[in-house]
């Protein structure tokens, strides 16, 4: 192999201008090219104890593919990754990495991290483009299995029961399989044609998808394993459900969720100009918390047009939780910056009359400024209101972006299935919940958070679910 | 895909469907609802179950011509099938230990009040019924009502059919005449729910309204359907869309149901100028 890079900092990726970009919906970077991936590939010393490798939630083993980045042969590359990973164009994508395997990185030493995602990513696309080969379908085994939503823990869940030859269903809620990767995180971040892509790549190796199938309502979990003959259920029914701040005039018109917002712009395309589902876009946009959703959230209103897009965030910008990444990109894009800084009232338009658009629509949002004090028990600083610091800001749209907890209806309609405070099914290291033969993983199990640890715990389930079937 | 196994206009603005979705039907309940898509890239809309046949395998759905999404799914003809069909979605109807109701529907709401006074009637309740509407031409389902009701009021706006004056005018009579109901059921656009629990509110009458706000998921996700009950927010798709009808905060309900009146008169127009028909 040729010798090592010694550059301190990793390629930089090749991104659409912040103000062209922040005008449109495509993808906002655009990718290595071969020579940029195999120099940067060059970058990773091959290190003895490899610490990426256990910063990885699905433990892929980075070193080996990076190395055959390095020489050039993607596919091989491509093989390396797809043995502990189903997904690997989200990933590539979406994880966190700074926190994952480039966190851990060695090189982190002596300046950045090797641009593990990016090479990631680049071999994922690279094998999308490339690759012809119809996957290898293994023998059937006769198991029949049923996974409960189709987001990253059912789709990884799924994949890999299907390649140790299980007959596998999944059941989707929506209209489209793809859970949060198609109905909350953009296009500008990830393109749905690749979502589909890798859906596409787990039908052919044999799985079903049943959209329009709301497990709980039309088909509960007792009947999928006692009327269907299902061996085993797995639930990745995510956390959808979203919080509120239970602040006055929070119900007035121009108030949403996230969840709505980029439900509306993501799954149902209200960004398109001859979509049939309409979108709210606001001139004023307030965005009310700090995560990567908060983060879509504003940057999709950017784009759909709104003059200020405001991240109000009541601790300060080192404790926002959203990837570092994300908030740079934000902050490229001309996303205002509003931290210690609290809603406590939204107040509605000036007018009696109810012919009048604007009447109940929201006008304006009282804030109070915030300060830090004692860690809490997440270990962030809490932050504690200023008395007498309110002030108002004029909006003509605020998106909730506080938090998603578990779906309650599973629990309603399943007898037996333990749950914790917030609906969190309950499930043991191997994602084995209180019914036998039924398991669980993902937000539905953890409470919001990210698509990778989902992937890892559909992943664990899956060689539980295997180890249960073929002991029976 | 869907398939529309029987169409019936009932009236000029108001079409019958029924769908193959065996599995919905085979769990359907009076108060349930389900979310349709008519061709791909089409909006998601709820509609109230307005029957079901669990042995056909069929879901009824009864739908005003209102709007672009109405307008396409009314151009759908009998043999052909819509995208997407799901359901069925929130809490039935509460029907248990009800030995008398009174039913008020109005307009299309009709449609979906039928189906609970038929189970009523069905569990050996007395069903007393109220169906109201503008005019005679768009009256619906007269017969099924006088089939399940022990007394059935026909109300029209104008005198042109039935009894002259709103669903209102009979209520009170029998509310002033010391007529007590276990349940009132009232099920229409929301000013006529609103007037009838204004009613029944002095007489601490119980009263049952059903919830049909904007919503997108139908499942809980998106809180687009939130209203306020009691105080507190609800969400109509997981909570309801049953309700309290003295605890519904209306006038925030009729403020947010009006969320996208320019997109929703816009997309109408375009829809009627794809089949050439005037804009009513």
């Amino acid at each position: 192999m040729a010798k090592f890079n010694m550059n301190p900092k990793k390629n930089p990726m090749p991104s659409q201008l912040p103000y062209v970009r922040n005008r449109n919906f495509e993808e906002v970077e655009l990718g290595y090219t071969e020579e940029m991936a195999i120099d940067e590939a060059k970058r990773c010393f091959g290190c003895k104890n490899h610490p990426c490798v256990s910063g990885c939630p699905v433990n892929i083993d980075i070193p080996a593919f990076v190395t055959k980045v390095a020489e050039g042969d993607f596919e091989g590359a491509y093989e390396i990754i797809h043995r502990s990973s189903s997904l690997p164009a989200v990933c590539g994508r979406v994880c966190p990495q700074e926190t994952q395997c480039e966190g851990a990185c060695t090189r982190n030493n002596m300046g950045e991290p090797v641009g593990i995602g990016r090479l990631e990513r680049f071999v994922a696309d690279w094998h999308n483009a490339h690759s012809t080969a119809a996957p290898i379908l293994p023998p059937k085994n006769g198991h029949k299995v049923a996974v409960v939503g189709s987001g990253p823990s059912g789709l990884t869940c799924a994949g890999d029961l299907a390649k140790l030859g299980y007959e596998v269903t999944v059941y989707e809620a929506l209209h489209l399989a793809g859970g949060v990767l198609v109905y909350g995180i953009p296009e500008f971040r990830l393109p749905k044609a690749i979502v589909q892509k890798e859906i596409d790549n787990l039908k052919a190796l044999g799985v079903k998808i049943e959209t329009n199938m709301v497990i709980g309502r039309v088909l509960t979990i007792e009947e999928l394993k006692n009327e269907h003959g299902y061996d085993a259920i797995f639930i990745g029914s995510g956390a959808g459900l979203p919080m509120f701040m239970n602040i006055p005039g929070e119900n007035l018109k121009g108030v949403f969720s996230a969840n709505e917002f980029l439900t509306r712009s993501n799954l149902m395309k209200a960004y398109l100009p001859d979509s049939t589902t309409p979108i709210h876009r606001g001139r004023n946009v307030a965005v009310v918390g700090g995560g990567n959703v908060a983060m879509d959230a504003a940057r999709t209103a950017k784009r759909l047009g709104a003059e200020n897009v405001y991240i109000v965030y009541r601790r300060g910008m080192e404790e926002l939780p959203a990837r570092r990444e994300e908030i740079k990109h934000a902050m490229e894009e001309g996303i205002i910056f509003k931290t210690l800084c609290n809603p406590v009232e939204l107040l509605p338009a000036k007018t009696d009359d109810p012919k009048d658009p604007a009447f109940g629509s929201v006008a304006a949002m009282r804030c109070i400024r915030m300060e830090l004090g004692e860690p809490d028990a997440s270990g962030r600083r809490r932050p504690v209101a200023i008395a007498g610091s309110e002030f108002e800001m004029e909006v003509d749209c605020v998106i909730m972006s506080l938090g998603t907890s578990p779906n309650p209806l599973i629990k309603a309609t399943t007898p037996g299935l333990e749950t914790k405070k917030w609906g969190e099914i309950v499930a043991d290291e191997n994602g084995l919940t209180s019914i036998e033969g039924v398991y669980a993983g993902g937000d539905a199990v953890t409470g919001a958070a990210t698509v990778i640890l989902a992937m890892g715990a559909g992943k664990t389930a899956a060689a539980a679910i295997d180890k249960y079937i073929q002991s029976k | 895909m869907y398939k529309i196994v029987r169409k019936e206009n009932l009236n000029p603005t108001v079409t019958l469907m029924d769908i193959e979705a065996p599995l919905i039907a085979k769990k359907a309940q009076p108060g349930q609802f389900i979310i349709l898509r008519v061709d791909e890239n089409g909006e998601r809309i709820p509609l109230t179950i307005a029957g079901y046949d669990r042995d056909k395998g069929t879901v009824t759905i009864i739908f005003q011509i209102v709007g672009a999404t109405t307008e396409l799914l009314n151009h759908k003809e009998q043999g052909e099938s819509i995208h997407d069909f799901v359901g069925p979605l929130g809490t039935p109807t509460h029907t248990d230990g009800i030995h008398k109701a009174c039913i008020i529907g109005g307009g299309v709401g009709c449609a979906i009040a039928l189906p609970v006074a038929q189970k009523l009637k069905e569990l050996g309740a007395e069903v007393h019924s109220i169906i109201g509407f503008r005019t005679k031409d768009l009256l619906i389902l007269e017969k099924e009502f006088a089939a399940c009701s022990d007394t059935l009021h026909v109300m029209t706006d104008d005198g042109s059919y039935g009894e002259k004056g709103n669903v209102c005018v009979p209520l009170n009579a029998a509310l002033e005449a010391g007529e007590r109901y276990d349940v009132v059921i009232t099920i229409g656009p929301l000013v006529m729910m609103k007037f009838v629990c204004l009613a029944t509110k002095p007489y601490e009458q119980k009263t049952i309204v059903s919830m049909n706000p904007i919503m997108v998921d139908g499942t809980g996700m998106c809180g687009g359907c939130r209203l306020t009950v009691g105080g507190t927010t609800k969400f109509a798709c997981v909570d309801g869309p049953d309700f309290d009808g003295h605890e519904v905060d209306f006038d925030e309900a009729i403020s947010r149901s009006r969320s996208y009146p320019a997109f929703e008169a816009h997309a109408r127009e375009a829809a009627c100028n794809l089949f050439k028909k005037e804009v009513q």
